[in-house]
C-alpha cells in the first residue's frame, strides 16, 4: 500500500563529480514552506533506509527542493545510480527542524565544508538577503570537487575557496580561511559552519577565543525526524536534545563533537555488510547483463 | 431457546484457554504469539457470561462496549449481530480485543471474576472483530455528504476513530500522517507477534471505504501548521492526534554511549523498518548478545520479546519496583516469562558501563526495597544502600515512558498544558476556535481503547461545532417551541445516516 504526499518525482539531476551529484525533486508545498537550516527525509524504495538530507534550495516558483548527496555508502550510492529525471522516490518527508535563525548579524561568515557547501548555501542567501555583509569560505578536498562557486559568488561579498592541496583559492582547511577572515575584518557577528563534525569542531575552536557566535548544523543518524526515537540525540554541555526537533543547528561552541562523532560509528558494522552485499548483487546483475548480452537473450530469462 | 437462568454454578466453571504458539519456537520468529479461538472455543467461553442486570463490565470498559450485548449474540450464533453491537462503540474490535488491558478494565469487575476466572471479554471481542475481517463485513452507513471538510493529524488510533465518525457523518476526511505508513503505535510500536500488520490494513481498508483520504510523509506543523489548515486549506475543523512520542532518557552516566537506545527506536527500527529483515531491508539494528531492558510497561514487553526474536541470549528487565506495580498488560508478562525474559524486580540502574570506546559494556544496578507508599498510593522503592552490582550487556534499552512531542507547541498557538501536552476543556476543544485534539497528547501516554474513545468524543463535539446534527444521539429537551419534528430548526444541517 502506498499512501503519498506527491509523487515525489525527480525532474533534474546534476553530477558534480563521482561522488557528489544533486536532484530537484518536485513537492510545491515542501517549496513553498522550506526554510534554510531545514532538511527532509528520504526513501528510495519500499526496502529503503529513511536517511536525512539537507534541503540546499528551494525554488517556491517552480515548486521543486534541491538536494546535494554525497555517495558514502549504501543508500546514497544506490540513489546515485537510480535516481535519473522521471523516476520517482518512494517518501520524501519534511520540511523538518527548526529554520536557520537568521540573525540581525551585520557580518556574517558561512563556511561549508565538502558536502556543507550545499546546506550553507540558503543561509548565506538569506543573510544577504537581510542585508548582511556575507563572507563565503568553502572548503574541498581539490579543485576538481568544487561546485556552486557561481552561486556563492552572487550572494557573497567576499568568497574564499580552500583545498587541500592548494589546487584551487589557498591552501588549507577551512580553518584557515576563517583565521583570514578574522585577521581582516575585526567586526564579525557571527560564523555558520556546515560539513563534516571534525570540520565542524575546528570551525568552533577556531573563533573559540575571538568569543565570536558560530552555529552548526548538526548531523546525528536519525529514523524518524520528528521527535519520536531519540536516536538523534546530541549533548550540548550537560544537556541533551534531539537534533531533529531542537535543532539540527546548535551553537557550536556547547557542542560535544568527540560524542557526536562517536554515535555517527554506532551502525558502521551494518552499513559495511550493506554495503558490500549490494555492491556484490551490482556485480552479478552486470555479470548477468554483460552474460546475457553476448548470448543474445534477455536478462530477464537469464535470471528466470 | 429456553433460557435457564445463569449462576455462577452451571457456568462453565474454567475460562477457555486459547491456542498459544510454543515459547520456544516462537521466541524465534514473528508470528502471532496467540491464535485467538475458534468457533467452538467462543462458543463455550460465551457461556459464561451470566447476562448480570447490573452489567459491571460495561462500565468497566473506557468506551463503555454493551458487553453482555455482544457475548449473547455470540452464544445464539449471530456473530453479525454481535459484530454490529460491537461496533456501536468501538470501531477496532479485532484490535482492542488484542491489546486492551483487560484486567484493568472490562475484565476487572466482572462478576464472574469474583469467584472464577473472569469471562474472557477481550478475546470474544476478537474473535468477532478477526470474523468480520475474514467475512469482509463493514458497515458503511448510507452517507450523505455536507460541506464540510475536516482535516485530522496523525493516523493513531485516536486520529482513526475520529476520522470514521466524521466521514460516517458526511464530512470530507483527509488524515495527515508523518511516517510512509498509517497506524501510529499501531504499526510502529507493537511488534508484529502481538498484533499482526493485516490487522491494521484492514482497519484503515475499511476507513478508505468510508471514503477517508490519507496523506501519508507529512509533518504537520513544518509542511503546514495547523492554523493554515483552517485558514488557507479550507478546513472547517481539525483533530489533533499525534502521540506522545518524545522518549525519556534516564539521565544517569553513560546515557549517551553506543548502545543505549529508546525503546521507541529500537521498535520503529524493527516494525515500521522492518531491520528484523536486514540485510533485504536496509534499516540495520544495533547487534546484541545480552540486552538489558529498563522498564516493566508494555513498550518495555515489547522491547525486551523483540530482542528475543532478533536473536539474543539472555534479555533482563529491569525494574525498580514489583511485579505486581508492573503497568504491562498480565498477559505480556506472562508470555514474556514463558518466553525466557529474565526478569530483575526491585532494581535500579546506577550508570551505564563503557569499554572506553564508546560503547556499552555492562551496566550497574542497585537492589531496592519496597518503603513507604508514595502519592500514586504504590510503595515507594528504596535502594539498598551497598547492594550495587554489575553485569555484562551490550545493549541498553530505555522503556520508561515518553513526553509530548514538541513540534505542534512550536508551530501553532494551541496552548499547551503545563507539561507540555495539549489542553483541552470537557468536550476536547482547544485553545483555537474549531481545533480539537485527543489521546496520547492530550492526557499522556495511556491506552489504544482510550486513545480511540478520545477521538470518538473529539467528533462528537466536532459535530456539534460545526452544527451536525448526530442521529444516533436522543436530544433531550429538544422538542420545544422553535423546533420542527424534534429538530431546533436554528441547526444549520445534519447527517441523514442509516444502514444500507
Ligand atoms: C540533518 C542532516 C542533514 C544531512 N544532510 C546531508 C546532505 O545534504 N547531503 C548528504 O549527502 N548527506 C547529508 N546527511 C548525511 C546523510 O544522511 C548520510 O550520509 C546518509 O544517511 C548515509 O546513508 P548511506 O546508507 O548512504 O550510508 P551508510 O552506509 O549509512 O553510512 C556510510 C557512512 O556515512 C556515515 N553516516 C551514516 N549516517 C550518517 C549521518 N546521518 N550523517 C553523517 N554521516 C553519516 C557513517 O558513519 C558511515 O561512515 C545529513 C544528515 C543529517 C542528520
Ligand atoms: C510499544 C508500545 C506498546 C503499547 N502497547 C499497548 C497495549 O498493549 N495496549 C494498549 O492499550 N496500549 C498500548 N500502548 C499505548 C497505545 O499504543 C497508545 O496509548 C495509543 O496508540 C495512543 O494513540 P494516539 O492516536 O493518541 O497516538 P499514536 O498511536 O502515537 O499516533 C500518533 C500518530 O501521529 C503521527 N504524528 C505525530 N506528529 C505528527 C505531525 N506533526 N504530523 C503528522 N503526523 C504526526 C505519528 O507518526 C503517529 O503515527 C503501547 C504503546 C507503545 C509505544
Ligand atoms: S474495548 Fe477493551 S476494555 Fe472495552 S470491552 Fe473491549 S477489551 Fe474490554
Ligand atoms: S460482568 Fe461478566 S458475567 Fe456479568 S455481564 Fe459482564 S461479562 Fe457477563
Ligand atoms: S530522529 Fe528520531 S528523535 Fe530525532
Amino acid at each position: 500500500m502506498v499512501y503519498r504526499m506527491s509523487s515525489f518525482e525527480i525532474i533534474k539531476r546534476e553530477d558534480f563529480s563521482d561522488v557528489t551529484y544533486l536532484l530537484e525533486v518536485r513537492h510545491p508545498m515542501m517549496a513553498k514552506a522550506a526554510k534554510p537550516g531545514q532538511f527532509v527525509i528520504v526513501m528510495l524504495n519500499e526496502h529503503g533506509e529513511r536517511i536525512p538530507l539537507t534541503i540546499a534550495d528551494f525554488d517556491r516558483k517552480e515548486g521543486t527542493i534541491t538536494l546535494v548527496i554525497q555517495a558514502v555508502g549504501k543508500t546514497t550510492k544506490e540513489m546515485q545510480r537510480e535516481c535519473r529525471v522521471g523516476t520517482s522516490l518512494y517518501a520524501m518527508v519534511g520540511p523538518m527542524g527548526i529554520p536557520s535563525p537568521i540573525s540581525h548579524a551585520k557580518k556574517v561568515v558561512c563556511v561549508g565544508g565538502g558536502l556543507g557547501v550545499a546546506p550553507v548555501y540558503p543561509q548565506a542567501r538569506a543573510f544577504k538577503e537581510a542585508g548582511a555583509y556575507v563572507i563565503g569560505v568553502l572548503g574541498f578536498r581539490n579543485k576538481g570537487l568544487v561546485f556552486w562557486e557561481d552561486k556563492f559568488r552572487a550572494c557573497c561579498d567576499e568568497f574564499i575557496v580552500c583545498t587541500d592541496d592548494g589546487s584551487a583559492g589557498i591552501k588549507g582547511l577551512v580553518t584557515e580561511g576563517i583565521k583570514l577572515a578574522i585577521s581582516k575584518h575585526a567586526d564579525i557577528d557571527e560564523v555558520i559552519a556546515i560539513g563534516p563534525p571534525i570540520m565542524m569542531k575546528g570551525c568552533a575552536e577556531t573563533t573559540r577565543p575571538h568569543a565570536i557566535k558560530t552555529m552548526v548544523s548538526l548531523n546525528p543518524v536519525m529514523v524518524d525526524g520528528t521527535g519520536m526515537c531519540g536516536g538523534c540525540r546530541v549533548k550540548l554541555g550537560d544537556q541533551v536534545k534531539f537534533a531533529c526537533v531542537d535543532g539540527p543547528d546548535f551553537d557550536g561552541h556547547l557542542v560535544d563533537f568527540d560524542d557526536l562523532m562517536t554515535r555517527l560509528r554506532r551502525y558502521t558494522k551494518a552499513e559495511r555488510i550493506a554495503l558490500e552485499r549490494w555492491e556484490a548483487n551490482c556485480r552479478m546483475q552486470q555479470q548477468i547483463d554483460a552474460a546475457s548480452a553476448s548470448l543474445g537473450v534477455s536478462a530477464s530469462t537469464v535470471k528466470a | 431457546m429456553a433460557t435457564k437462568k445463569k449462576t455462577i454454578r452451571n457456568i462453565p466453571q474454567e475460562r477457555t484457554p486459547m491456542r498459544e504458539r510454543d515459547p520456544k519456537e516462537r521466541a524465534k520468529n514473528f508470528e502471532e504469539v496467540a491464535c485467538g479461538y475458534g468457533l467452538e472455543d467462543a462458543l463455550r467461553e460465551s457461556e459464561r457470561c451470566m447476562l448480570c442486570p447490573d452489567e459491571p463490565c460495561i462500565a468497566g470498559c473506557p468506551v463503555g462496549i454493551n458487553i453482555p450485548g455482544f457475548i449473547q449474540k455470540i452464544s445464539e450464533n449471530k456473530f453479525r449481530d454481535a459484530y454490529d453491537i460491537l461496533t456501536d462503540t468501538n470501531l477496532l474490535p479485532s484490535i482492542c480485543g488484542r491489546v486492551c488491558p483487560q484486567e484493568n478494565q472490562c475484565e476487572g469487575v466482572c462478576t464472574v471474576g469474583d469467584s472464577l476466572e473472569p469471562v474472557a471479554i477481550g478475546r470474544l471481542e476478537r474473535f468477532v472483530g478477526d470474523t468480520a475481517i475474514k467475512e469482509g463485513w463493514i458497515n458503511i452507513p448510507y452517507i450523505e455528504p455536507n460541506r464540510h471538510r475536516v482535516g485530522i493529524v496523525g493516523s493513531g488510533p485516536a486520529g482513526m476513530a475520529c476520522a470514521a465518525d466524521m466521514a460516517k457523518a458526511g464530512c470530507d476526511v483527509t488524515v495527515y500522517e508523518a511516517f510512509h505508513q498509517p497506524g501510529g503505535v499501531l504499526r510502529y510500536g507493537i511488534p508484529d507477534f502481538r498484533l499482526p500488520n493485516e490487522v491494521i490494513d484492514a482497519e484503515i481498508n475499511n476507513l478508505k471505504k468510508l471514503g477517508v483520504k490519507f496523506e501519508c510523509n507529512t509533518l504537520v506543523g513544518r509542511l503546514f501548521t495547523i492554523e493554515q489548515m483552517i485558514d488557507e486549506m479550507g478546513y472547517h475543523a481539525v483533530f489533533v492526534g499525534v502521540g506522545a512520542g518524545y522518549p525519556t532518557m534516564l539521565g544517569i552516566p553513560g546515557d549517551s554511549l553506543n548502545g543505549v537506545l529508546s525503546a521507541n527506536e529500537l521498535l520503529t527500527r524493527c516494525n515500521l523498518m522492518r531491520a528484523k529483515d536486514f540485510p533485504d531491508f536496509d534499516t540495520p539494528m544495533p547487534p546484541a548478545r545480552h540486552v538489558a531492558v529498563v522498564g516493566a510497561g508494555n513498550t518495555a514487553m515489547d522491547a525486551m520479546r523483540v530482542s528475543l526474536r532478533l536473536g539474543a541470549e539472555n534479555v533482563y528487565c529491569i525494574y525498580r519496583r514489583s511485579r505486581k506495580e508492573a503497568p504491562a498488560r498480565a498477559e505480556e508478562i506472562h508470555h514474556a516469562e514463558q518466553e525466557g525474559i529474565q526478569f530483575n524486580w526491585l532494581t535500579n540502574p546506577v550508570s551505564v558501563l563503557d569499554d572506553g570506546k564508546g560503547n556499552v559494556r555492562g551496566m550497574r544496578c542497585i537492589r531496592m526495597e519496597l518503603g513507604e507508599p508514595d502519592d500514586s498510593g504504590r510503595r515507594r522503592p528504596v535502594p539498598i544502600a551497598g547492594s550495587e552490582f554489575d553485569f555484562e550487556t551490550d545493549l541498553i534499552v530505555y522503556a520508561i515512558g515518553t513526553n509530548a512531542n514538541p513540534i505542534m507547541g512550536q508551530t501553532s498557538k494551541l496552548k499547551l498544558n503545563k507539561w507540555g501536552y495539549i489542553g483541552t476543556d470537557e468536550q476536547l476543544a482547544t485553545s483555537v476556535a474549531g481545533v480539537f485534539a485527543g489521546g496520547d497528547i492530550v492526557t499522556g501516554a495511556a491506552t489504544v481503547i482510550e486513545a480511540m474513545g478520545a477521538g470518538r468524543k473529539a467528533a462528537r463535539s466536532m459535530k456539534a461545532y460545526l452544527g451536525i446534527r448526530d442521529p444516533g444521539l436522543p436530544y433531550v429537551g429538544v422538542g420545544g417551541p422553535g423546533t420542527l419534528f424534534g429538530i431546533d430548526i436554528k441547526e444549520k444541517n445534519f447527517a441523514r445516516v442509516r444502514i444500507a
